[in-house]
Order: C-alpha cells, then sequence, then structure tokens
C-alpha cells in the first residue's frame, strides 16, 4: 500500500509541483528512496552524495519527527502520512512547518504604515529581505510585554525599542539602586533611587519617541496576570524569581503567547521561547521548583555584568523573529551560554505530553499561587523562625564594640567568602567561609578559658547557621552577630564601603 | 561503563567541576547515574527534585538507560534576571 508524502513548497518543482505524492515502501527510507526513483531531481535535495539522508531534511511521520523514532528505518503502516521538512539552515522548526503566522497581528489589515521619519530610522531594517517594510510594519503593530525592567529587560527593552515595536509593556516595581548599574544598562548614575519604570521610559523615549511605552509599577500576580498579557503579542520573560517565573510560563501557555525565556547565573546563561504552537513550555524543562533558598539569586550569587546584556539580546532577536514570523525560532532547543568558557551548546527539548499545563491532559487549567508552588512565603508573612537564635546566641554590633573597646578577649569568626572579605572585614577576624567550616573546627578557640566567638557574615542569616552547627559541635561560647557587617558598617564603622 | 557528567550553574560549584567521567553499572539509569554523583558530593542532593538532566544534548527522564560513552548534561534551575 502506498504512502501519502507531503512535499513542501520549496520542493514542488522537482515534483511536477505536486503537494503530495505516493511512494512505496516498508519503512521511511524505503519510502524515500521509491520518491527519488520516481522524482530524480529531487534526489539531490534529501541525500548526500552518498546516499544518507542530509541533516538539514527533517522528516516526520504524522507529526512524529523519525530522529525520535527509529529515523530511516521507522517502520510505516497503511494510512501513515510522511512530511518532508526542509529547513534553510538546519534548525528544527519553521514558522511555515507550524502553520503558524507571525505572533504579531495579521498583517495587512491593521498594519500602520511608516512615516517617512520612520523609513529613514529604519532603512537598515528594510533595504533586508527579511524585514523589509512588511516586517517593519509588523514590528510596528506589534506588542511586547517585558516582565522585569532589570539585567534581561534592560537590552531587552533597549532592543525592542530601537528596533520599532510599536507598543512595549514593561512590569516592575522596584526603584534603582548602585548595585544595579553593573548590569541593568536601562538605568545611569543619575537614577539611582528612581522607580525603574520612570528611569526606563525616559530611557527608551530617548532611543526612540515612536515607541509607545506602558509601564505596569506592580508586582506580577496570578491576580493581574492575565489580563496584563492578553494586550501583547509577545511576553518576555526577565524576571528573577521562581514563583513568576512559573506564573510568566502557565500565563503564555493558557493564553497561546509565546514566552521568550531568558534566565542568568554568574557566568552562564540559559534561553529558550516557550509556549509556541507544539513547542515545549518551561514545565516541560523544569516541572519541579527547586527548594526555596537553594538557588542563589543575582543579589546572593552575584552575576557577570555583560552576560544578561548576552541573554537578553537573545530574548530580543527570538521576539522580533516572533513578530516576524521569520527563521527559525528558538523552539524545542534550550541555548546554553557558558562566558567563562565561551562556550554555546544546545539541548533539543520536547513539549512532554505529561506536561500539567501544556500536555495532552492538562491539569493546570487556570492560574494557581505561584509562591505556595514554590514553598515561597511572601516577605511579609515569613516567620522569624528559620534564622532566629535564642537571644543567648545572639549578639549586637554595638555590643561588640564595646567589648573589642574594653580589650575583653573575642574570637570574631566571618564566614563569607574570601571575595566578601576583600571588600570590607572587622579587624581582626578569621575567615572561615560557611563550607569549611565543618573541616575547619581545630582552628577555634575550645575548651577552659576559651575566649567567646562572635560569628558575622554580610546580614546574619549564614553566620546564625555556623552557629547552629557550632552548637551542635559542642562550642559554648558563641554567638551570632545580629546584622552581620552591613549593621557593623551602618553603626559602627562607617568609613567601609557596604555591597 | 564510562560517562562523561557535564554539570552547569551551582552544580558545578558544589562538585567543583564543570566535567567528570564516571563508571557506571551497564545499563544504569540517568537517575542511577544522579544517585551515585550525590552519594560522592552529598550537597547535591537538594538539587535532586529539581534538576533537568540531558543526554547527548537531548534533553531526558531520570528513567533513560544509558549506553557507554553517553554524555549527559545536569542542569539546575537559574532564576536570575
Amino acid at each position: 500500500m502506498p504512502t501519502k508524502i507531503l512535499i513542501p513548497t520549496p520542493l514542488r518543482p522537482y515534483t511536477g509541483k505536486k503537494d503530495a505524492v505516493e511512494a512505496h515502501g516498508q519503512t521511511i527510507g524505503e519510502a524515500l528512496r521509491d520518491l527519488t526513483s520516481q522524482f530524480a531531481d529531487l534526489r539531490p535535495h534529501l541525500f548526500t552524495e552518498d546516499g544518507r539522508l542530509r541533516s538539514f531534511v527533517n522528516v516526520y511521520v504524522n507529526d512524529e519527527d523519525i530522529r525520535y523514532l527509529q529515523r530511516e528505518a521507522t517502520a510505516l503502516k497503511p494510512g501513515d502520512t510522511v512530511s518532508i521538512v526542509p529547513s534553510v539552515a538546519g534548525g528544527v522548526v519553521t514558522f511555515e512547518d507550524r502553520g503558524t503566522r507571525s505572533a504579531g497581528p495579521e498583517p495587512r489589515d491593521l498594519e500602520p504604515t511608516l512615516t517617512n521619519d520612520e523609513v529613514k530610522r529604519y532603512s537598515r531594517h528594510l533595504i533586508m529581505p527579511e524585514v523589509g517594510v512588511d516586517g517593519q510594519r509588523k514590528l510596528k503593530a506589534a506588542r511586547v510585554l517585558c516582565i522585569g525592567a532589570g539585567g534581561l529587560g534592560s537590552p531587552v527593552a533597549l532592543y525592542l525599542a530601537a528596533a520599532g515595536v510599536g507598543r512595549l509593556g514593561i512590569v516592575d516595581f522596584d526603584t534603582v539602586d548602585f548595585s544595579n548599574l553593573q548590569r541593568q544598562i536601562l538605568h545611569g548614575t543619575p537614577d539611582v533611587g528612581r522607580s525603574k519604570l520612570a528611569s526606563a521610559k525616559d530611557r527608551l523615549a530617548a532611543i526612540n519617541p515612536e515607541v509607545r511605552i506602558d509601564t505596569y509599577e506592580t508586582p506580577l500576580t496570578s491576580k493581574n496576570a492575565l489580563a496584563l498579557f492578553r494586550d501583547y503579542d509577545v511576553i518576555v520573560d526577565g524576571t528573577d524569581n521562581f514563583p513568576t517565573r512559573y506564573l510568566v510560563n502557565d500565563a503564555c501557555v493558557l493564553l497561546g503567547k509565546p514566552n521568550a525565556y531568558g534566565s542568568i547565573f554568574r557566568f552562564e546563561g540559559q534561553a529558550s521561547v516557550f509556549a509556541f504552537p507544539g513547542g515545549p513550555c518551561y514545565r516541560c524543562l523544569y516541572p519541579e521548583p527547586p527548594p526555596p533558598g537553594l538557588v542563589p539569586s543575582c543579589a546572593e550569587g552575584g552575576v557577570l555584568g555583560v552576560l544578561p546584556g548576552v541573554i537578553g539580546t537573545i530574548q530580543a532577536t527570538e521576539t522580533i523573529k516572533l513578530i516576524l514570523g521569520a527563521g527559525q525560532p528558538l523552539v524545542g532547543r534550550l541555548l546554553l551560554y557558558d562566558a567563562f568558557r565561551m562556550r554555546f551548546r544546545e539541548l533539543k527539548l520536547r513539549r512532554d505530553p505529561d506536561c500539567p499545563v501544556c500536555g495532552d491532559h492538562p491539569t493546570i487549567r487556570e492560574l494557581i499561587d505561584y509562591d505556595q508552588f514554590c514553598g515561597v512565603t511572601p516577605a511579609a508573612a515569613q516567620p522569624k523562625a528559620k534564622t532566629e537564635l535564642p537571644p543567648e546566641l545572639e549578639t549586637t554590633v554595638e555590643d561588640l564594640k564595646a567589648r573589642l573597646d574594653r580589650r575583653d578577649a573575642v574570637f570574631i569568626l566571618d564566614v563569607r567568602e574570601p571575595q566578601e572579605y576583600q571588600i570590607c572585614r572587622i579587624a581582626g577576624s578569621t575567615l572561615i567561609p560557611l563550607g569549611d567550616l565543618p573541616n575547619r573546627l581545630a582552628e577555634l578557640p575550645s575548651g577552659e578559658g576559651a575566649p567567646e566567638i562572635v560569628v558575622h557574615c554580610k546580614s546574619g542569616a549564614r553566620s546564625a547557621k555556623a552557629v547552629r552547627q557550632l552548637v551542635d559541635r559542642g562550642f559554648t561560647r558563641v554567638r551570632n552577630l545580629k546584622g552581620g557587617i552591613l549593621a557593623w558598617i551602618d553603626r559602627v564603622d562607617p568609613s567601609q564601603a557596604k555591597y | 561503563m564510562h560517562v562523561t557528567v557535564r554539570l552547569f550553574a551551582r552544580l558545578r560549584e558544589l562538585t567543583g567541576a564543570a566535567e567528570l567521567t564516571r563508571e557506571l553499572p551497564d545499563g544504569a539509569t540517568v537517575g542511577a547515574a544522579w544517585e551515585s554523583l550525590a552519594r560522592d558530593f552529598p550537597s547535591l542532593t537538594a538539587y535532586t527534585a529539581s534538576v533537568s538532566c540531558a543526554v547527548n544534548e537531548e534533553y531526558s527522564r531520570p528513567s533513560h538507560r544509558l549506553e557507554d560513552g553517553d554524555e549527559i548534561a545536569f542542569l539546575p534551575p537559574v532564576s536570575g534576571g
């Protein structure tokens, strides 16, 4: 029984303009060889000279990629339909393959025209066939919502505004801090203390006054996300915490809006496009959130300032391609970037049929409580129990200062990392990073007449853990310095810099 | 059999390595490879539920059976933005 093979437009010149052809074979390999014996001109487009299927030709049996079946040995059953999907540069997905138009509104009907000033401004786009006047009009008609105006949101918003995306929404509720300026290039030194949205709006308007900037000075929540997202074509995830990432993902899947995802850690970043028709979502990659506190944030772990520039510009690039409906989107692929080793890697990622939100039988059909899902208690309601020590195990910076002034014997143990110790320290302190502490207990004073150990870190949380460890190991005279070195600098030694 | 394990982000810091060669019994799964690693580096245990894995650059499940020479990548979630 013959198998129906669907021929894509670029290959139809070689099949007598037929869009579907019948071929015989027990397997994909046999059927394709039968096809090329019927249409000899097609052969070099599908096979290499030594008879191997070309790497950029993707073949699907009933929508399943044969690379995930038995490749050319995949058996054919009666009634199977085979699709040949060539791609220009070996990408997995093209917009045409998926029968998907651009993420922007339908062109022609409501696309705005370009003014003469816009023609000048966007001339470098207009002269490329992949964008052209039609593409630029799609950009002008497009609406993109950027979640976060921080490290990732900065390059995303800057480039999308410069590129002429007609309407740019930004959600953020933070103010600009000195520690943001190393990477959040939307904001400058004079903006410190201002709202990030006010700062962003000024900067983006200076780059491109043609762009409408809508700002939402509010945390993104399960209550407002769907209403906010509805007005936009593409959502860019530039947030900095897990509850919001799952929220953005689920809202995008529920509304069918693509999510240009990016995330960073120290020297490493990830990017992908989630919630694209047929593609995977963030939950297909990470079904389970990590326990709260396990994964350090940028504030806790640090981040290379340039890193969000690289990942954010990838997100902006993908957003523009989604709007244009051109190229191969980063769908079904997780791009991993290692700035330290200067290496990009790519992992294939498929939609999980069992995914609770984008799978075949979704169990999540509306937004949930994402703080609860991620095990995070909102800051306001957070019990202090986790870091709180009994009063006899705590001391204050004033008390420590008084004891040092009296020349009391005190052993000051600093459990921060060496690079933190380089920035600021309490004179006479001993550095043993928290992770090394269990192996270096012998360096601590113990026994009869030993001085009291006062443990400190940056703000008091790590040193509280250290105090618990030391008490468990039998140390009796040990206290945690409340507020850490930040409190020491604030209230005792303002000459030192805080970080 | 021998497999190559690539670690990313925080997992590199916890193990002090971006790449490791591990010996596993024939037919071991990705999950077993992780457990064996976590036995040597107990601080990894906290990531067991949330870590993602890929075999030969393709996203994979813990139940996936490994073959000699496979490259496994373990990716913890990262949230920075």
